[in-house]
């Protein structure tokens, strides 16, 4: 019979071997559906690897597809950490691509470089204002933040909408096509974020704003006094409370650099890759929710973020190449989401142990229990 | 669960109900919890585990119910080789627990609580009345309909009673029932223990406390640094004898102060707190505290008493600066306190040492480092700016540990992992090395060993002796008498009287803590 017994403590081994094996199994049964679909198995992970990887500009398009779940990620990743459920990332990364793009259409004819800068600036400071509505929520009235962050996506995304569809706003085109098909503003050249190329991967701006995103948010977990008490209001908000800690400020400021990631991660979808606010194409990517999964993959460390969205980036990028008559994109998906149920199914092994029940030995049976001594001290 | 088929019996009549013979369990980091534990439990007594905290008594009974499995060692449960892999098989085994930490559905009732877990169709009628009968036969009455939110403590400790009794439980583990309980409701407890004896129940008893072994126990096992020092008739022993056993040398608790000069009565210092006409509201807004004044010398112990419940923590509170003052000041050390805020109240020199130790003292998840650096992390020489500096806080709680006498494997150990007693050193470190004017503690040995109550004793009197003024608030009167210079006590929200110690009488005091009037209790 096997049995599971709850481990007293994780060692540290299992942290790494656990999610390698997860990553492995996955692999395993994703072959298996791919083999009874009638795919091959290693085929399909040779093009996988081909297309997310190897082959030409592979890696640039795998960069570019993990920047927002970079930024997604690390928004989950600081929130849940704290035991705070910013659920809310879509609409913040949609406020930050809002106002980022609004920063670049307004700045036109400005140096590159100060557009830029305000575009990231806008991006972060719209993101962190809209996660700052539930965060205030929580902290001053006790409002569930999973619903009202959750709520506000919807309100995001149709404010988005209508800026381009239902209105003549600022965002809107009016000029040429722009009259009759709504489009959003093309922003001007300036506009654009610069691109890394090292070795013939062009690595985008953005991921790299991300990656420095992530050793920020480590640093200020570890080794500033606002990690320190965010620490402890995760932990006790009693004892917290008691040392004079500002606990509903710490849950406003955890909210707030959740929405900030976000919204950088919104305002790199104009700055690096569309140029223009497009509601329906960041109603579908879903990034937000996938940067919950990214967190989720990533055990909520803000370094592991950024080797699971490129991971995650790369599954996207090979799935839209390798996706045609053939191939349907669900089975991407149906991938995707094995590597999910996998990782975190796999935390069973981490804390609990796997015990086949042993039968008792011969030479025990019948032994009679030894007496304990009657001593008088 | 594994069990031989074959039972083992003894030379003459039954086999013991449970004997844990070789046990050992250690944990990782080199931890050894239990060393060759042997315990042999009867059925029809109550047998007392005693053991100072960490001596191995949780672990102990963490493997009689399946939590832990030894890494050595063999279980018979009626004279069966058995070994439990989970909680599940200690349940099945006939095995009952009663945690220290309840395990209860808050939002469900009684009769809920009860037959949770088990197999058959829920049918709250037939449940509600088997625990009514449970309860009318056992002398537990408690409202089967009524949910577990609504109960006293005390009240839901009979629920976890009942829990067992009704899965007709033949061994019975009770993790130190007593430390939530009053003196009476302790009284009542035993009795029941000692019902479930007669019935023929086995009744493991576990406690730290010395007289309660030897009021209800037949037989006493005693662990010390996990390992048994041995297993004594209750009455072949003493309370001297006991103590001797557990901690391993001779222990001096009672009148800590006697010899002591009585606190100076000079007017050079400011009095370390003044309260004048302090009100104050609960947690829901009711009135709380009425109109209480009281004033703490420095160097002076001023020993709160009451009942539970009448408004001790809120005092606490209001002097910390956690709770709002709805009327009169707050005066610490010649400073008036105009908020309610913690971090005010600490720069005007108030220590606070709360009571719930593990959770509003500290963070228990946290490192004992940072817990150590809960309060001066904020400033120099523990940060600069927005920036913690880590050797600083590490050298810092090196020194406190030691100060102190913190027993850890290290300051980065989380505190959870701690002992009661080390978890209320740490929390004493830190908050008496600021040089507090005033220390403000609240039941600060409750639920500790001997050993561990005599050095946090020793540390307080050692603070009012360097000049801290102490407001000690305990609903043990004997601690109160032991420490105090004077004793307030507090009924309803009001201070019904305050006594030098010397002329304090403990029936007058205990009268005073159950309403009556200076004036109908006074010579």
């Amino acid at each position: 019979m096997i049995r599971l017994e709850r481990r007293v403590e994780t060692p540290r081994w299992l942290d790494v071997a656990v999610p390698l094996a997860s990553f492995v199994a996955a692999l395993v049964v994703g072959g298996l559906v791919l083999q009874l679909t009638g795919h091959s198995a290693l085929g399909t992970y040779e093009r996988i690897v081909e297309r997310a990887l190897t082959s030409d500009g592979a890696l640039s398009g795998t960069l570019v597809a993990a920047t927002p779940l970079l930024f997604t990620g690390l928004a989950a990743a600081v929130a849940f950490r704290m035991n705070v459920f910013n659920i809310g990332g879509e609409g913040q990364l949609v406020l930050g691509a809002i106002a980022a793009s609004g920063a670049g259409l307004a700045l036109e004819g400005r140096p590159g470089w100060l557009i830029i800068g305000a575009m990231v600036v806008a991006g972060a400071a719209a993101g962190a204002a809209w996660a700052a509505i539930p965060g205030a929520l929580r902290a001053f009235t006790g409002t569930n933040e999973i619903i009202t962050s959750l709520m506000l996506n919807y309100v995001a995304a149709n404010l988005a909408t209508y800026l381009i569809f239902g209105s003549r706003s600022f965002w809107r085109s009016l000029e040429g096509s722009g009259a009759t098909f709504p489009t959003g503003k093309r922003l001007p050249p300036e506009a654009s974020w610069p691109s890394l190329e090292l070795g013939g991967v062009v690595v985008p701006f953005g991921f790299l704003l991300g990656v420095a995103g992530a050793v920020v948010l480590l640093v200020v977990l570890r080794a500033t006094r606002f990690g320190f008490a965010m620490r402890v209001v995760a932990d006790a908000p009693a004892a917290a409370r008691y040392a004079g800690i500002r606990g509903r400020r710490v849950v406003l400021g955890v909210m707030a650099l959740s929405g900030a990631a976000a919204g950088i991660g919104g305002a790199s979808n104009i700055g690096d890759t569309r140029h223009v606010l497009d509601p329906r194409g960041l109603n579908q990517a879903g990034y937000g929710y996938a940067g919950i999964v990214v967190a989720a993959l990533a055990r909520l460390n803000p370094v592991a973020v950024v080797f699971v969205s490129i991971v995650m980036g790369g599954l996207a990028n090979a799935g839209r190449a390798l996706q045609g008559p053939d191939f349907p994109a669900g089975l991407v998906g149906t991938l995707q989401g094995l590597l999910l149920v996998f990782t975190l199914g796999g935390e069973v092994f981490a804390r609990y142990r796997i015990r086949r029940a042993r039968t008792v030995h011969e030479a025990h049976a019948g032994a009679p229990p030894p007496p304990t001594a009657e001593v008088t001290a | 669960m594994t069990t031989t088929e074959h039972a083992a019996e003894t030379a003459g009549g039954p086999p013991p109900a449970v004997a844990a013979s070789g046990i050992t369990k250690r944990f990782p980091g080199g931890v050894v919890a239990n060393d060759d534990v042997h315990l042999e439990l009867r059925a029809g007594e109550v047998h007392a585990l005693l053991g100072e905290n960490g001596a191995g008594k949780s672990t102990l009974s963490n493997v009689l119910t399946g939590l832990y499995r030894p890494d050595a060692g063999d279980l018979w449960i009626h004279g069966r080789l058995t070994e439990l892999h989970s909680p599940r098989d200690a349940i099945d085994a006939g095995i009952g627990m009663v945690h220290q930490h309840f395990r209860l559905v808050a939002p469900f009732t009684v009769a809920e609580n009860v037959v949770l877990g088990e197999r058959s169709p829920f049918r709250r009628r037939e449940a509600e009345e088997r625990v009514r009968a449970l309860g009318e036969r056992y002398r537990l009455p408690v409202d089967p309909t009524a949910r577990i939110w609504q109960l006293s403590v005390g009240q839901q400790q009979r629920v976890e009673i009942l829990k067992a009794l009704d899965r007709d439980a033949r061994i019975l583990i009770l993790d130190e029932p007593t430390a939530v309980l009053t003196p009476q409701e302790s009284e009542a407890l035993f009795e029941v223990m000692r019902a479930m004896a007669d019935e023929g129940r086995a009744v493991l008893f576990i406690s730290h406390k010395l007289d309660e072994v030897l009021a209800v126990s037949d037989r006493v096992t005693v662990l010390r640094d996990a390992r048994n020092v041995g297993t004594v008739t209750t009455a072949d022993v003493d309370t001297r004898e006991l103590a001797r056993m557990m901690v391993g040398r001779e222990v001096v608790l009672g009148r800590a102060r006697t010899g002591r000069a009585p606190a100076p009565a000079n007017g050079a210092r400011p009095p370390a707190l003044v309260l004048d006409g302090v009100g104050a509201d609960d947690d829901r807004g009711c009135p709380a505290l009425h109109d209480v004044t009281l004033t703490v010398a420095a160097g002076e112990v001023l020993g709160v008493c009451g009942v539970a419940g009448n408004g001790q923590r809120e005092l606490a509170e209001v002097v910390g600066g956690i709770r709002r003052a709805t009327a009169g000041t707050v005066t610490v050390a010649g400073e008036r306190l105009r908020k309610a805020d913690p971090r005010v109240a600490h720069a005007a020199g108030v220590a606070h040492v709360p009571e719930d130790r593990l959770h509003t003292g500290t963070a228990p998840s946290l490192s004992v480092e940072d817990n150590l650096a809960l309060l001066a992390h904020r400033r120099p020489p523990l940060s600069a700016g927005p920036f913690l500096r880590r050797s600083r806080i590490r050298a810092r709680a090196l020194e406190l540990m030691a100060r102190f006498g913190v027993k850890a494997p290290g300051p980065t150990t989380p505190v959870r992992l701690l002992s009661g007693g080390n978890v209320q050193k740490v929390l004493l470190a830190r908050e008496l090395s600021s040089d507090p004017a005033l220390v403000v503690a609240a039941s600060p040995t409750r639920g500790l060993d001997v050993g561990a109550i005599e050095s946090v004793r020793a540390t307080i009197l050692a603070a009012a002796d360097a000049g801290a003024g102490v407001l000690l608030i305990s609903e043990d009167l004997d601690e109160v008498l032991d420490l105090s210079d004077r004793v307030a006590v507090m009924y309803e929200g009001r201070i019904v009287g305050v006594v030098d110690r010397d002329e304090a009488d403990v029936t007058e005091l205990g009268l005073l803590m159950g309403g009556a009037t200076l004036a109908e209790v006074g010579p």
